[in-house]
């Protein structure tokens, strides 16, 4: 068993490590190719040179990041082959086909357009050539999509049935897959989340020109272009944002008491907008699970469903089962203690269901099998020894949620401070604290770009598939010794390549700064 | 009319005339070098089609494996108890 553990935790450090390297590339792809498209729309439609320069100029660093995000996330698909094969197995086609869509549609579309971008500046017509990055940018936005659709399933298993003699869930409804309600939530939000990346990006690199005294006029072009995209995605980050929560208040009710350290519930719950955690609240449950709090009355509930006055289930409401429906309404369900139950009575009716295959019981078959359908809703409870490990990480949810909430806060103030100045008081940019409070944003948007998917990924726990498959289920029976030793292969890999890359970028930027970007017209 | 020689060129042109493309291109070439010649071949093999034997397919093998980190309904039933 603790073998397994071992194997458990060093798989999902692996993967944990290898996604979130993924990420630092991709949000930075979906913002920058819509930057660039809109840039270059500009000098399109107004014919003025200087824009040409300057969307060459963010075009060679989308470039870059372009290069160095490829083929990062075919290591997850590895690891889905060996670390998480069970998982694999159980979910094989729902997980596999929005994959196979992502690789074929969006990647060709993205391989085809990229290389007129660059290759074709003086060979293709120039409305030719915005089109196809604008299809890029569209591209890398579709690719974006098939991912988070395939994340969005395990996170709401919809569209499928399971298959007992396959042992694994086969897609019965392609479209409720693919326009799953958390899917179409999770694109917007990581979608517009990578706009104001990119915005921060552009204005952080504008503010670095602007302190070293290069190309001034492009700098500032620059951030009026990255802090209007930055500002535009932010506010539909947050409204997408909301979306999400009302779709976890739903779905995931667990992940969203993490998410506020809420153990017990209440009509007009607050949403805490800084506290520390108390961890003595797991084994004492007396104690104040969050201290020197500041809280919104009423904020939490309105997040959930709208509404002010309604209740929110804290932790230990939903083991004993008060939850509340999509209009608002408080309910008693099952207790955690019940689906533990109908987990194992569908586990075992599984069992039957094997033993009737094996001697040919046709009738045996079809009891198990209705007993397995009775019950698969809870399945995954099956795999619990007590309720309480139905609750995920909480300290790191809470922390990582609010860390993204305050960093959003800050970037929305940066936004119109920046949009301010540059439109109002230019002198602003003179000044260097300024200017290194722009450069600064740069990690902080990276950092709440993470902590959002470490809200999203450690919140479900302990779900591999929610409510199906635990984590610890899905595991493949390996040793952790294999796992380590790739886990520390990965680490090592990914901070040499990832010096690479920054180091290619900072040199591109240095030196091409140097130049007058808004002549570079070749 | 757009033909294949046009496009090649096209391509082989926008090659010929990279600058930090270079770079990345070897960048990419050595991370898809180690990603599939290294890490795919020696770390990460499909783990199910090497546990499947003649009369066993992979479903028994999850199967099995899944099972046996679950609960029987009496075993729960007597944990509740």
């Amino acid at each position: 068993m603790n073998e397994l553990i071992g194997t458990i935790d060093w798989s999902r450090a692996q993967f944990a490590l290898t996604a979130m390297y993924h990420w630092l590339f991709v949000p930075l792809t979906i913002g920058l190719a819509l930057i660039v498209a809109i840039m270059e729309t500009i000098y399109v439609r107004t014919g003025q040179k200087a824009w040409k320069g300057i969307t060459k100029f963010w075009m060679t660093l989308f470039g870059i990041n372009f290069a160095c995000g490829i083929a990062t996330g075919l290591i997850l698909e590895f690891q889905f082959g060996t670390n998480w094969s069970n998982y694999s197995w159980f979910v094989g086609d729902i997980f596999g086909a929005p994959l196979a869509i992502e690789g074929l549609f969006a990647f060709f579309l993205e391989a085809t357009f990229v290389a007129v971008m660059f290759f074709g500046w003086n060979k293709v017509g120039k409305r030719f050539h915005l089109t196809a990055t604008w299809l890029t940018a569209i591209g890398v936005t579709l690719s974006a999509f098939w991912i988070l659709v395939a994340n969005a399933w395990m996170q709401n298993p919809v569209g499928m049935e399971f298959d007992p003699t396959q042992m694994r869930n086969v897609m019965t409804d392609f479209w409720a897959v693919a326009f799953n309600s958390v899917a179409i939530n999770k694109f917007f939000h990581a979608v517009f989340s990578g706009w104001t990346l990119a915005g921060v990006f552009v204005c952080g690199i504008s503010c670095w020109m602007l302190w070293r005294r290069r190309n001034i006029e492009a700098a500032r072009r620059s951030i009026k272009t990255g802090a209007w995209v930055g500002l535009a995605g932010l506010l539909l980050t947050m409204y997408t944002g909301h979306g999400s929560a009302v779709e976890v208040a739903r779905v995931q009710p667990m992940k969203l008491a993490a998410m506020e350290g809420l153990y017990d519930g209440h009509v007009n719950e607050e949403l805490i907008l800084f506290g520390i955690y108390n961890s003595e609240i797991e084994t004492n449950p007396q104690a104040e699970p969050i201290k020197a709090k500041i809280a919104f009355p009423g904020g939490l509930s309105f997040l959930a469903n709208g509404k002010t006055g309604t209740f929110v289930p804290g932790i230990n409401d939903l083991i004993e089962g008060r939850e509340i429906t999509p209009a608002g309404d408080t309910i008693n369900t099952i207790s955690y203690r019940e689906r533990m139950s109908r987990g194992a009575a569908a586990q075992q009716a599984l069992r039957d269901y094997d033993q009737c295959v094996a001697c040919g019981d046709t009738a045996g078959m079809e009891i198990a099998r209705k007993e397995i359908a009775a019950n698969y809703q809870y399945f995954g409870y099956g795999f619990l020894n007590t309720p309480e490990e139905a609750i995920p990480p909480v300290g790191l949810t809470f922390y990582s949620f609010h860390i993204m909430v305050a960093l959003g806060m800050f970037l929305l103030l940066f936004f119109l401070v920046a949009l301010y100045a540059v439109y109002r008081r230019p002198a602003f940019f003179d000044k260097k604290i300024v200017l290194f409070i722009g450069l600064l944003s740069i990690p902080a948007v990276w950092i709440c770009s993470q902590a959002g998917w470490i809200v999203a990924e450690v919140g479900r726990q302990p779900w591999i598939v929610q409510d199906k498959m635990t984590t610890g289920s899905g595991i493949s029976d390996i040793g952790s010794g294999a796992v380590q030793t790739t886990f520390w292969i990965f680490a090592i890999l990914f901070t040499l390549l990832l010096v690479a890359e920054i180091s290619i970028m900072l040199r591109q930027i240095s030196r091409r700064s140097k130049k007058d970007i808004q002549n570079d017209n070749d | 009319m757009l033909s294949v020689k046009s496009i090649i060129d096209f391509y082989r042109d926008g090659f010929r005339s990279m600058t930090v493309g270079r770079s990345l291109w070897l960048l990419i070439i050595i991370k898809v070098a180690i990603i599939f010649g290294v890490l795919k071949v020696f770390f990460f093999p499909d783990i199910l089609s090497g546990k499947t034997s003649p009369g066993h397919d992979e479903g028994a093998v999850v199967r099995n494996e899944i099972m046996a980190r679950g609960h029987s309904t009496a075993a729960t039933d007597a944990s509740h108890r």
